[in-house]
């Protein structure tokens, strides 16, 4: 990065961000063409070991049954719908800073994943969606003969 | 319980970092009814406590990880949430119902007896 006086001193904020996203851009290992938006409903995270690829969609009081996973050509799909409880008549709203409504967030994944092995949990308000890799990619020991 | 207190008084004072959880408050006549977003806390790993006037919304968040996983995207990134609040006069911090499902904290705070509306009623001479 340069490093610059600049004329017009900048909102610190806004350069704050700029900074943070930087900084991130180094730290995600796997940039992808769709990215992975930040500050989506619901909040992901992404992880792998030598077998699976594990995601976590953090999506508090959903109803199972709204839920929707699918898989196809690689890309991930997660969507469904939060319904709040309805604000009784007469009441005031002071804060109010939860999502409502239908969301849908996609992530692309890794070209070894077996689309036909996945599993899916919904517990404490996070869904973990399991996809195992590819029996041949997964790291084998060769036997030297 | 008084030792519980005393943890919990060591855990805040270690300020170890924590995520903000979005909430909604909505006030109605008889109190104020606060839901938190805290998406990955066990019921036993979430605590509640009121100081004075102080109410703190803790829990520390449990993922089913498999060993040898590495990260490589993360929005949530601390392992705990954490949030106060600060309890104005006419709420009555002993009444608090809690209900905790699927990582949504329903609280119900009802304002006290004397805070309650009251009609007055106009004497027609």
């Amino acid at each position: 990065m340069m490093m610059y006086r600049s004329l017009f001193p900048r909102d610190v904020f806004a350069e704050l961000d700029r900074l943070q996203r930087e900084i991130q851009q180094g730290v995600d290992f796997s940039p992808s063409i769709r990215g992975v938006g930040r500050g989506g409903f619901p909040a992901m995270n992404i992880g792998g070991t030598a077998k699976s690829v594990e995601i976590y969609a953090f999506a508090p009081g959903v109803d199972p049954a709204s839920l929707d996973v699918q898989i196809e050509k690689g890309v991930l799909t997660v969507s469904g719908e939060r319904k709040l409880d309805a604000v009784p008549e007469k009441a005031a709203v002071h804060i109010d800073e939860r999502f409502a409504g239908r969301f849908r967030r996609v992530v692309s994944l890794p070209e070894d994943v077996d689309a036909g092995s996945v599993q899916a949990k919904y517990r404490d308000g996070v869904l973990h969606i399991s996809i195992a890799r590819k029996a041949a990619a997964q790291p084998r020991r060769i036997v030297i003969q | 319980m008084s030792e519980n207190v005393t943890t919990k008084q060591a855990d805040a004072t270690r300020k170890d970092a924590a995520m903000l959880p979005p909430v909604d408050v909505i006030e109605d006549a008889n109190g104020i009814t606060l839901y938190a977003d805290l998406p990955g806390i066990p019921k036993d790993r979430l605590s509640l406590h009121v100081e004075a006037d102080t109410l703190t919304i803790e829990g520390d968040v449990v993922l089913d990880v498999p060993e040898g996983m590495e990260a490589s995207h993360a929005e949530v990134s601390l392992p705990r949430y954490r949030r106060a609040f600060t309890l104005s006069k006419e709420l009555d911090a002993d009444k608090v119902e809690a209900q905790f499902d699927r990582g949504v904290l329903k609280l119900r705070i009802p304002k006290a007896a004397h805070a309650q509306p009251r009609k007055v009623e106009i004497k027609v001479m």
